[in-house]
């Protein structure tokens, strides 16, 4: 390195300058979104998203009365199952990592040390996370749509692209709870199994304990409807059983309730319910993040 | 272009950083000297603005907490050691940053030209050396040529080589007219880059000194470093200052300014105060009295 010279030979600019909020955010966000495509865990993931949707696919519609509406209810039933299970399981995790592993690693202070501010980087990494998972599950999704057009004859083709709706808006609900989960992590493992707690609370416990407290407390259906939206998978899966034309009389007393009382609105405070999962733990986070007195 | 007023900073109920003032002028180069836990790099992220604290900074006016973005558009920052994404090439990593800066991507090229990096842009950051590390965190600090440089121990991760050629670029930092401040524990580095030196101890400032009057370099020196139990650090100071000596502890052994030809001078002195020295370094400064010529 003998030729080392300092830099500062290159001709002058007058003043440094920091980048705008959307260019810091964008940056950040392209950045996240080419760093998640490579990684691992994005491929694992659309892997196994995209096997498991095609079998389900394929196994729905190996049955009797395949074709036409009914087949594509079918599978979008097992889809249903599967999103569940597997959609904020990539989200959370892909969340809990996104801050936190910066942190262990030590480059979220070289970060920091940039002319950014801690809600660009952090809006930035969301975003581009959000994009990656979106590319994620749309390519399970094209895949799995494909079987279903070529078996069903393009029937349902709108309720499958609402369904699809649907899982981004969970999968970005779930993302906001894994960065919120991050934010207060020091490190990545701890974030890691906080988000898969979450999940299992989330997937499991949350249900049974509904069903627990309905018995225990004499719940009222409009207080276990009120109980059901506070939980995003519960609003998904209704929102999905009402988007595939389906009565929500399959849930039970409950869904009989939230269909009469809401009707044609019933979709929109479920999507609601979503949305308020993606705004509020990421408002809470950024929240967090900037106000944190450390690294 | 550097102003701390009453910077305080606890973690927990430990102090990091106690009511430290001061004010650079542009151009200045200023060395943070102290032992490990002194303060020096919590220091250097208050300024930064990456940490909360209590106290006011500004750097060119513009203060760090209420206009952070913009307050560290005026600062390059080299960290102790690199961190960047291992996986990351080179090329597409400066170019990262060149955007972040809002630099050309022609002006990231010459910047790594500038420190000797052109060429090894498909390398991946896991498969540098640590010199070749602290050399692109010098070529991003310097992207956007701001007018301020911050340096946390730049070269305490390398080898004597390494270490040369980055006193070497920040020698001639100085003479464009830079403001530098960085923390160093070694004496030669802060002889020779630094017009001032603030000496801290428990997250205070106890002198805002100059390198001349911590160090004697009027006449030829050499420094050695002695490396003691902890136990008995504070004695061996005391017998060797008695001894007429120069001495500094910092986080990485004693200090010692010696006549040239003399380094075993202070060893015998401990050894009369029945005070074991474990090991010795001793820095290559021997260049210190051409350099202030």
């Amino acid at each position: 390195m003998s030729s080392m010279t300092a830099p500062s030979d290159l001709p002058k600019k007058s003043v440094p300058a920091a980048p705008t909020r959307v260019g810091g955010i964008t940056l950040f966000a392209r950045r996240e979104f080419r760093d998640a495509l490579a990684s691992k865990w994005f491929l694992l993931y659309t892997v196994a998203f995209t096997v498991l949707a095609v079998a389900v696919s394929f196994l729905s519609l190996s049955g009797v009365g395949s074709q036409g509406f009914a087949g594509f209810s079918r599978t979008a039933a097992g889809l249903l199952n599967l999103i569940m299970l597997v959609a904020p399981l990539m989200a959370l995790t892909a969340g809990a990592s996104s801050i936190a592993s910066e942190r262990e690693r030590g480059t979220l202070l070289y970060l920091l040390a940039q002319p950014v501010s801690r809600a660009q980087l952090l809006l930035g990494k969301y975003f581009g996370l959000a994009a990656a998972l979106t590319c994620s599950l749309c390519i399970g999704f094209g895949i799995s749509g494909g079987v279903l057009a070529w078996r069903t004859g393009g029937v349902g083709v709108g309720a499958y692209a609402t369904l699809v709706g649907f899982t981004v808006l969970l999968a970005l609900a779930m993302l906001s709870v894994g960065v919120l989960i991050s934010v207060g992590s020091r490190r990545s493992s701890v974030a890691t199994g906080i988000a898969l707690f979450t999940w299992l609370a989330l997937v499991f416990v949350s249900d049974l304990g509904l069903m627990a407290s309905s018995v225990l407390f004499k719940l009222r259906v409009q207080e276990i409807f009120g109980l059901a939206t506070l939980n995003p998978l519960q609003s998904f899966k209704m929102a999905v059983i009402v988007n595939m034309n389906a009565s929500l009389d399959v849930l039970g007393p409950v869904g009989a309730y939230a269909s009469q009382t809401l009707g044609n609105g019933l979709p929109w405070v479920l999507a609601s319910s979503l949305a308020a999962w993606i705004i509020l733990p990421l408002a809470l986070a950024v929240v967090l993040f900037v106000r944190r007195g450390s690294v | 272009m550097i102003r701390a007023v009453n910077i305080n900073k606890r973690f927990g109920q430990a102090h990091a950083v106690s009511n430290v003032s001061f004010d650079i002028q542009a151009g200045g180069s200023v060395a943070l000297w102290g032992s490990n836990g002194a303060g020096k790099t919590t220091l250097l992220r208050c300024l930064l603005g990456v940490i909360r604290f209590r106290g006011m900074a500004d750097i060119g006016g513009l203060d760090v907490r209420r206009r952070g973005p913009h307050a560290r558009a005026l600062v390059g920052y080299v960290p102790q050691e690199l961190a960047f994404h291992d996986d990351a090439r080179l090329g597409s990593a400066i170019m990262f940053f060149a955007r972040l800066r809002r630099v050309s991507g022609a002006r990231a090229a010459e910047s790594l030209a500038a420190v000797g990096l052109n060429g090894h842009e498909r390398k991946r950051v896991r498969d540098l050396s640590g010199g070749m590390k602290q050399r692109l965190a010098l070529a991003v600090a310097l992207l956007s040529d701001p007018p301020v440089i911050f340096l946390d121990e730049p070269t305490s991760n390398l080898d004597a080589s390494g270490r040369g050629e980055v006193v070497e670029a920040l020698k001639r930092l100085r003479s464009d007219g830079k403001t530098l401040l960085f923390a160093s524990h070694r004496p030669d580095e802060v002889i020779l880059l630094a017009d001032r030196v603030f000496v801290m101890e428990q997250g205070k400032v106890l002198s805002d000194t100059t390198p001349s009057a911590l160090w004697p370099t009027e006449k030829p020196v050499q420094i050695v470093r002695l490396f003691l139990t902890k136990a008995s650090e504070a004695e061996a100071a005391d017998a060797l200052r008695k001894a007429g000596h120069a001495v500094h502890l910092n986080g990485r052994g004693l200090c010692v300014a010696v006549p040239r030809g003399h380094k075993a001078e202070p060893i015998a002195t401990l050894a009369r105060s029945q005070i074991e020295v474990r090991d010795i370094e001793v820095l290559d400064d021997l260049q210190i009295p051409e350099a202030k010529q």
